[in-house]
């Protein structure tokens, strides 16, 4: 018994893991965890008439919800506003400038809910804050969930008005080159969402 | 006076018909200034007017497209004048640059189509009529695609220059008057 402390706590570090854990699961039960390598955040403008879709390749989510509860949910929504682009390199040159999302002021946009409500069959209305560029503007999502097993796939599409949020200045404000309307879409893999 | 032979063909005309012609240096025109503005357009940097230039340049070369096609029907059901008498191997190689100019009048614009289906621009005629993507969206086969668009133009210029070489060789030095076929 030459390290007796030693040995007595490589004998109770599993133990003491597991206390750990118990004792933080209450607080992380109702999270869920968003899968980005699984999910797909992408946004279509129009120029003259051509949809161009364009994909965020970096983004975040806090969400929990309960799908039985929508009310009590909250989710919120970062996004690297650098890792914008249409795969067009010289397109994408463009996108992080000042003139369009300004992604060195602006590293992030986010979307913060507010209510969120249960349309019934999966489908969600989650109404909440949107910001990019640092213009906050309301939005209503729509949401569908799908669920398989333990994951949760969540998609759904709504529209924005660029100018509304400066994106697109100067000479690039003018719509009949690059409409207004940009339709987001999004599918998210969740992990740990409860069944619905 | 003998009764008229319906086997003997029918000498052939003189001159292109108005239409063959009329295609003719309407797409002569159409092309030379395409190939001009899409040299002019590659150079810009991104703006509004270098947008507006590209999908002007599309539109305009699914219109030559049409006019490609009307023309390769048009020549196929209508007799070409006689050509000029000349050496066998030139007219070989009048017939085989004629039949790669077809080619490259519906190479060249099909080219670009695809290219701009695979990079994810969608051709949309006069910002309206949403033409199908010829090639699905892939970034890799949009690479891949991209230099055969100019190489299939450069390649058209420089047969239409020999063409025109040839005309001109055929006016002024041997005479035969066979530019005469073709002149509006």
């Amino acid at each position: 018994m030459a390290y007796p402390d030693m040995h007595h706590t490589a004998h109770h570090l599993p133990v003491a893991l597991l206390l750990a854990t118990l004792a933080t699961t209450p607080v992380v039960a109702s999270a869920q965890t968003l899968r980005p390598e699984f999910s797909e955040l992408s946004f279509t403008i129009r120029q003259m008439g051509v949809p161009v879709t364009g994909q965020f390749k970096r983004f975040s989510a806090q969400i929990q919800l309960d799908p039985k509860r929508p009310t009590d949910g909250r989710v919120a929504f970062t996004i690297d506003t650098a890792s914008a682009g249409f795969g067009a390199p010289e397109v994408d040159a463009e996108v992080p400038k000042p003139t369009w999302l300004a992604a060195a002021n602006f590293p992030q946009a986010r979307f913060q809910s507010g209510a969120i409500r249960s349309l019934g069959g999966g489908r969600f209305e989650v109404a909440g804050q949107l910001t990019i560029k640092g213009t906050a503007r309301d939005v209503v999502v729509p949401v569908s969930l799908v669920q398989a097993g333990t994951r949760t796939t969540a998609t759904g599409a709504f529209a924005i008005k660029r100018l509304a949020f400066k994106v697109g200045e100067g000479e690039w404000s003018d719509t009949s080159m690059v409409a207004d309307e940009v339709t987001v879409r999004f599918k998210l893999a969740l992990d740990g969402l409860s069944p619905l | 006076m003998p009764a008229p032979n319906n086997l003997q063909p029918a000498p052939a005309p003189a001159r292109y018909g108005r239409v063959a012609i009329s295609l003719h240096w309407l797409m002569a025109v159409g092309l030379l200034a395409m190939m001009a503005v899409g040299t002019y357009m590659a150079g810009l940097d991104l703006s509004p007017s270098k947008l507006k230039l590209y999908n002007q340049h599309k539109w305009a070369g699914v219109v030559l497209l049409l006019l490609a096609m009307l023309r390769l029907a048009w020549r196929l059901t209508h007799r070409p004048p006689a050509a000029a008498p000349m050496p066998a191997w030139q007219a070989r190689a009048a017939g085989l640059a004629h039949g790669l100019l077809y080619v490259l009048l519906f190479a060249v614009p099909l080219a670009g189509w695809a290219y701009s289906s695979a990079a994810g621009f969608p051709v949309v005629l006069f910002g309206v009529l949403p033409l199908p993507d010829l090639l699905p969206v892939d970034k890799s086969l949009a690479a891949a695609v991209r230099p055969l668009h100019r190489i299939a133009a450069w390649t058209l210029l420089a047969l239409i220059v020999l063409h025109a070489a040839a005309a001109l060789k055929h006016h002024f030095i041997d005479r035969d008057g066979l530019l005469r076929r073709m002149w509006p």
